[in-house]
């Protein structure tokens, strides 16, 4: 092992060396600082938020903007990553992560996502419209540092209102379209802020010890699982009817209003049994099976949305 | 933090071992792949945007 003073550098480094600190991960970790199951998500619901928006742009326009919103929201990861390194290393869910596994230093990634950040943003300006640049922005600004950097350590509302940074794909998407903001993006906008508190509390309940072992004030830490668990049922009883609404306000039909319904009812049925088991692996599984079906109730709720729309399927449930 | 006489930052340097070479140039490439791909993504968009016509233009 060499160590030498920047000064020395030039004239003195012994042949081949290289300074440790730029020896780097390789290409799938700093993949893996996108997140990348995140951005498919992300994909999904701003294209549904394009679709919905019946506006046009060129194919190869909304082909690149998704893939801008996509990087800027890996971008925003990328950073979540940076900044909750010392967390990430005390969780087993997280440990592997690229930083706190020692796969890539902490000021390689942060660059990584500055470098995404503000190149999404740029390029989805020109690509499209600085609306929709603008709200990329703001979405990257709100989940790297409003969420991790302020309220993910501050308060048990941390994912309530964090959740806005991914409710905002839909309305990015319609931007990009229609280069405004209308009443379909902001249902699907409120759709996912509602369903994000009881998706992450059936987990956080879960793992709450974890949470409890990184100081990270998750409800069921701070309020108690058996107030997670009413909270749980109170959102998602907002949920159920809300994600009728595009039904009511007549941009989804009759196959979104049969997921709707059977999703919503689905979803009430978990929380229900959530509440009621309490302990054992009782408990572990209705939290899970809360969780997964969380997943799946909003994927299929777009995957209708997003088939009506496109495969010509829609038929108005309201004449 | 070690400082050198000067009051720089010692940098601790060492030869790369095969391993981290093979990461470098497997980073070198993806690197130039994204630069690559930036460069058809303008071009793609820039055709999309002003269309064919911005052939037929007078210089």
């Amino acid at each position: 092992m060499v160590t030498v003073s920047m000064t020395t550098l030039s004239n003195s480094l012994p042949a081949g060396a290289t300074p440790v600190s730029v020896v780097g991960g390789d290409v799938p970790d700093y993949f893996a600082l996108l997140k990348p199951r995140v951005m498919v998500l992300v994909i999904f619901t701003a294209l549904v938020g394009m679709v919905v928006s019946h506006g046009h742009v060129p194919p190869a326009v909304a082909v690149i903007s998704l893939l801008m919103i996509a990087i800027g929201a890996g971008a925003s990861g990328c950073l979540n990553m940076w900044w909750d390194a010392d967390i990430d290393a005390i969780m087993t869910r997280t440990a592997k992560r690229p930083i706190p596994d020692g796969r890539i230093q902490p000021n390689e990634a942060l660059a990584f996502g500055l470098v995404l950040s503000v190149g999404s943003v740029m390029v989805l300006g020109l690509a499209a419209n600085w609306l929709s640049a603008g709200l990329l922005a703001f979405t990257i600004v709100f989940y790297a540092v409003i969420y991790s950097m302020w309220l993910k350590r501050a308060t048990a509302q941390n994912i309530v209102i964090g959740g806005a940074a991914g409710a905002l794909p839909p309305v990015i998407g319609q931007a990009v379209v229609t280069g405004s903001v209308g009443v379909e993006s902001l249902v699907l906008f409120a759709i996912i802020f509602i369903w994000t508190p009881p998706h992450f509390w059936a987990l956080a309940l879960v793992k709450a010890g974890e949470y409890a072992k990184a100081g990270i004030p998750m409800m069921p830490n701070t309020a108690g699982p058996t107030s997670t668990r009413r909270q749980i049922i109170y959102y998602t009883l907002l949920l159920a009817p809300l994600g009728l609404l595009p039904v009511w306000l007549g941009f989804a039909g009759l196959l979104y209003a049969v997921v709707g319904v059977l999703g919503g009812l689905g979803m009430l049925a978990f929380s229900v049994q959530v509440y009621r088991n309490r302990e054992g692996e009782a408990e572990k599984k209705a939290a899970m099976g809360m969780f997964g079906f969380s997943i799946l109730y909003l994927f299929v709720l777009f995957s209708a949305l997003l088939a009506e729309q496109s495969l010509g399927l829609f038929r108005p449930v309201f004449a | 933090m070690e400082y050198d006489p000067h009051g720089f930052p010692k940098i601790e340097m060492r030869p790369l071992t095969p391993e981290e070479e093979a990461r470098r140039r497997k980073r070198s490439i993806a690197i130039a792949l994204a630069l690559g791909a930036m460069v058809l993504l303008f071009f793609v968009l820039t055709i999309a945007k002003l269309g064919p016509q911005i052939l037929n233009r007078p210089l």
